[in-house]
């Protein structure tokens, strides 16, 4: 199916996906204007949001499955399976996110259902993120989805944690911005453009690639881009947010909000400024710098929440891995990675949130002891998840990391490669234990693990998860050929390409 | 149809037999999985008769599995492959049987987990794609983890992470090898594919990039074998496993090392691996390994960590024996590898039986058992003595083609390491002396029960077994012969040219 983007009827057909979002997203602002008082309302809006989710989803398949595109270079925003690939990770997450959040809420007493209104429009941004074709557009998609985060990670109004963690990450998610967007301008000035293949075709062809000022507009923005994906020296912020934050936001922030960030920037790299070689050397320098701080600081935390967090910094540095090798298949493994990632991370922190109490941030790794001689499935589902995210074979993180290293090894990157392999082999000394804890050592008293109780929705998610990384891990071919190919679909505009539309 | 199944069945039974034991009531898990084990024995030995020497790689399946990126489930046995796969399960009835009064807790998990890891050994030894293989080499790690971390001595968890980690370590290094050749490989044929026979067709003039490869593999198996410098995670985790464990780990998963040389790290590389440089050093390290794990052996006052550092020595000869790349001294390499499992294996089981009644495995704790448990010592020093390599003992056979073989290409490395086999003599049967025989001056000795009918039945199957390869080992080296020799004819072009 080709749209043509100057039409309103091939512009509402290609944001299909985000408009109905959004018409679901005004729904539930009105649901919950009438009804936001008991735990059964806040049922009600769960279930509103996970419709919400579930049909846009359905819109995005609709758009795939009749591989909706357009010809020429697209006006703000792309229509591409790079974008319907993200917007299933998003909602996905964000479905997840919801069925993780029933149990919780209720039991943190946190009955305000505009926490689901949050998430949806959130969501929404993160849709933009990924199909913005204009930098103004990504702009537009990650201050949506901020705003909508920062309220979030506070969401707890009676902790101080909470509410440190919202303030932390809104002054320093500002500044982040406020770098994007000064990166943005510069780019604007350099090249005249906010249109990402428009900046790729200007540098091209204006041997703009030494450009003083493009060049600072891409420092700029690879900082701004840098503390939303929590790299090193940007992700300062990251410990104490994901620390502070309910957990199952944290574990939306750990997966979606990352995979907003990743994704775009990927199309803005490899889109915009493939002809500009110079953030291949400083994306890499992060990547080593990100995997080896990440990990080296995961191993001293004892506190299991706080050990995830930085875990997940550590996993934006193979992340970054795979964006350093600007390839097609650079690309497919960031868009796996993020799969396989989003799942078990998801899954991981959704264990630690029914485990722990009142922000879970007390809860340490020793607490887990002799989780498996009480709760033998829990404690198997978290094992699962640990060896995921040290990518171990038989797992969906083992195939993300095979991925990553082969697009590594493929743009002639083998000893970053090396670096990738040595540095996650310090996350097994930060993994197992937690195995170590659940398995090999008792039970400190009886019904130590008493507490450790998900909703029936709950227990759905995470079985949907623990199965879901077994299967990709085991039987792998279908979602590496839906990443390849999509991850295919990003790619320097060529300079005869028409421009579609105006 | 038994020919290309076979394989599969093997990889495929433990898993759905540990699945079973879930199923089954916690006190009955011992007895199913033994059964489970019994099947797989039972199925593996139609193998010994079936299998063509000279027919090079059989029994072969072959499955796509993730297409795309030339990943397929690809198996098959050589001569080289065949004796591991029996050893495994041959090795793995008796380990069950061994641990019956041995686990006491969590009993269907032990046995689960034993039965994993048996699917994961021989998944290593039969893989013929080198994905399938890393999966493999990988896989097996989280059951013996578990085996080491769950069911070990006291300090089990130390052991448990530093046997997982080490061997980690070598292995994502060798991952990056295998992608890098992969990729190579693919690129020059635009074929991508981590078949094992299409990589060793086209893994040639690869130049300095072959240093690298084969360091990384060399890393994976040296740490794996041990070779001397990376052997330190050996004593612990060996000491510290359940006797099953310790089986197992001497008897199957130490080969895994000396096997990946001679399936991958070797033909591979021949150029690398038979430069001279390399083989100085591998030489060294071995004739160190093998004084060296002797000597600290002979010190040692845990019955158990002599044992495991006896294994850094015998399989100093292994290398040795691979590198002189002889015929007598390749078969003789994979002869000491089974001889080592069957040996070592009795042994670890001895050592278990003894702690079983005693609760001590420390030497000065014994002495004199020769007049209270006559049967468990007879066995001990037969054992010893075929570990020593007594002629008459399979022991014996393997060292001697190994020295044999050796003294032509390595005249002055065969001289040295002959004194391996006094030390061998010197601290195993100054053990025994202190255990067995001497003065019966403890109390709590005297009472010891000789062993039961259960430990008969672990141990006379491998006693047969170091009767057999001592008294007449033509079969089996016949069914190596041409393996060994076709390893050597398509690694001797290389080393000739290395030599140039």
């Amino acid at each position: 199916m080709n749209l043509d983007l100057s039409t309103s009827k091939g512009l509402m057909i290609g944001l299909l996906p985000e408009l109905v979002l959004t018409v679901w997203g005004l729904v539930l602002l009105a649901v919950v204007a009438w009804r936001h008082k008991t735990a059964r309302d806040l049922r009600l809006a769960g279930w509103v949001t996970l419709a919400g989710l579930a049909s846009s989803a359905v819109a995005v398949w609709w758009l795939w499955w009749n591989r909706a595109g357009a010809t020429g270079i697209t006006p703000m925003m792309a229509v591409d399976d790079f974008r319907y690939v993200s917007d299933w990770l998003f909602l996905g997450a964000g479905a997840l996110t919801v069925m993780f959040s029933f149990a919780y809420l209720e039991r943190e007493s946190l009955l305000a259902p505009e926490y689901y209104v949050l998430l949806v429009f959130a969501t929404i941004g993160m849709m933009l993120m990924a199909g913005g074709e204009d930098l103004i557009v990504i702009f537009l998609g990650l201050e949506l989805m901020s705003v909508c985060v920062y309220v979030l990670a506070g969401f707890d109004r009676r902790s101080a944690r909470a509410a440190e963690a919202a303030l932390k990450y809104f002054l320093l998610g500002a500044f982040a911005s406020a770098f994007l967007l000064y990166g943005i301008a510069l780019a604007y000035g350099a090249t005249g453009t906010t249109n990402l293949s428009m900046i790729g075709m200007q540098v091209a062809s204006l041997g703009l690639a030494k450009s003083p000022l493009l060049l600072i507009g891409l420092g700029l923005l690879l900082v701004g881009f840098g503390f939303k994906t929590a790299a090193v020296p940007f992700h300062m912020w990251a410990p104490d947010v994901y620390d502070g934050s309910p957990t199952p936001v944290t574990g939306f922030m750990a997966t979606a909000v990352k995979a907003a960030a990743f994704v775009a920037l990927a199309r803005v790299l490899v889109e915009g400024f493939s002809a500009t070689a110079a953030w291949h050397s400083i994306v890499v320098g992060i990547a080593v710098l990100t995997m080896v701080v990440g990990n080296l600081v995961a191993l001293a935390q004892r506190s299991l929440k706080r050990m995830l967090a930085y875990s997940s910094v550590a996993h934006a540095g193979y992340l970054l891995v795979a964006v350093s090798a600007g390839s097609p298949q650079g690309n497919a493994a960031v868009l796996f990675y993020l799969a396989a990632y989003g799942l078990t991370s998801i899954a991981a922190f959704a264990l630690v949130a029914a485990r722990g109490r009142g922000g879970e941030s007390d809860l340490q790794i020793d607490d887990l002891a002799g989780l498996s001689i009480d709760k033998p499935w829990l404690a198997f589902a978290l094992a699962v998840c640990m060896l995921s995210l040290l990518g171990f074979p038989g797992t969906a993180g083992f195939i993300g990391k095979w991925y990553i290293l082969l697009a590594a090894v493929s743009a002639g990157k083998g000893w970053l490669a090396t670096v990738l392999v040595l540095t996650s082999l310090i996350s097994a000394g930060y993994y197992l234990p937690v195995i170590m804890a659940m398995y090999m050592r008792p039970v400190p008293f009886a019904n130590a693990h008493a507490g450790l109780k998900f909703g029936r929705l709950g227990l759905v998610a995470l079985a949907a998860c623990i199965a879901a990384v077994i299967y990709f891990g085991v039987l792998p071919h279908q979602l590496l050929v839906l990443a390849r190919d999509s991850g295919a679909t990003i790619h320097p505009a060529s300079l005869t390409a028409p421009v579609a539309g105006n | 149809m038994y020919d290309h199944l076979i394989l599969t069945i093997l990889l495929a039974w433990p898993l759905v037999a540990a699945a079973a034991l879930w199923l089954v009531p916690e006190g009955r898990a011992k007895h199913v999985a033994l059964v489970a084990a019994l099947i797989e024995f039972g199925v593996s030995v139609p193998l010994w008769w079936r299998f063509v020497p000279s027919g090079g790689m059989q029994f072969d399946a072959n499955v796509p599995w993730i297409a795309g990126w030339g990943i397929s489930y690809h198996v098959g046995l050589d001569g080289i492959s065949l004796f591991l796969v029996l050893l495994t399960t041959f090795l793995v009835p008796l380990s069950v049987l061994g641990s019956f009064t041995y686990i006491t807790k969590r009993e269907r998990g032990f046995y689960a987990n034993l039965l994993v890891l048996t699917t994961g050994m021989i998944g290593v030894f039969v893989a013929l794609d080198l994905f399938l293989f890393y999966v493999m080499w990988e896989v097996m790690l989280i059951p013996m983890y578990f085996i080491i971390g769950i069911w070990g001595g006291e300090r089990r968890l130390y052991a448990a992470i530093k046997f997982f980690i080490y061997t980690m370590f070598g292995s994502l290094l060798m991952l990056v090898a295998i992608l890098g050749l992969y990729f190579i490989v693919g690129s020059r044929t635009g074929t991508y594919s981590f078949d094992y026979g299409f990589l060793l067709g086209n893994a040639t003039g690869l130049g300095s990039l072959a240093w690298w490869f084969f360091g990384a593999f060399f890393l994976a198996f040296a740490i794996k074998v041990p070779m001397f410098p990376f052997h330190t995670w050996l004593p612990d985790a060996h000491v510290e496993a359940p006797t099953a464990g310790s089986v197992i780990l001497a008897g199957v998963l130490l080969k895994m090392g000396t096997y990946g040389f001679l399936r991958f790290a070797l033909p591979f590389f021949p150029e690398v691996a038979l430069s001279p440089t390399v083989q100085a050093v591998v030489v060294t390290l071995s004739l160190i390994g093998i004084i060296y794990g002797g000597l600290v052996a002979m010190v040692q006052p845990d019955v158990k960590k002599l044992v495991a550092y006896s294994s850094v020595s015998h399989l100093g000869f292994v290398m040795l024996g691979i590198w002189a790349l002889t015929l007598q001294s390749v078969q003789g390499a994979l002869l000491v590898m089974i001889n080592h499992g069957l040996s070592t294996g009795a042994l670890f089981f001895l050592v278990g039986m003894l702690y079983e009644r005693r609760h001590s495995r420390l030497i000065e704790a014994f002495g004199g058992l020769a007049r209270v448990v006559p049967l468990l010592a007879t066995t001990l020093t037969i054992v010893s003595l075929s570990s020593i390599g007594l002629p008459g003992t399979n022991g014996f056979v393997g060292e001697f083609l190994i020295l044999i073989g050796a003294f032509r290409t390595y005249p002055w490395a065969a001289g040295i390491a002959t004194t391996g086999v006094i030390v061998a003599a010197m601290y195993l049967l100054w053990a025994l002396q202190r255990v067995i025989f001497n003065k019966l001056d403890k109390q709590e000795n005297e009472h010891l029960p000789d062993l039961s009918w259960r430990e008969v039945a672990v141990l006379v199957p491998i006693l047969a077994g170091i009767f057999w390869i001592g008294l007449y080992p033509k079969p089996i080296l016949q069914r190596m012969e041409p393996a060994a020799q076709h390893l050597i004819d398509t690694l001797r072009p290389g080393a000739q040219a290395a030599l140039k």
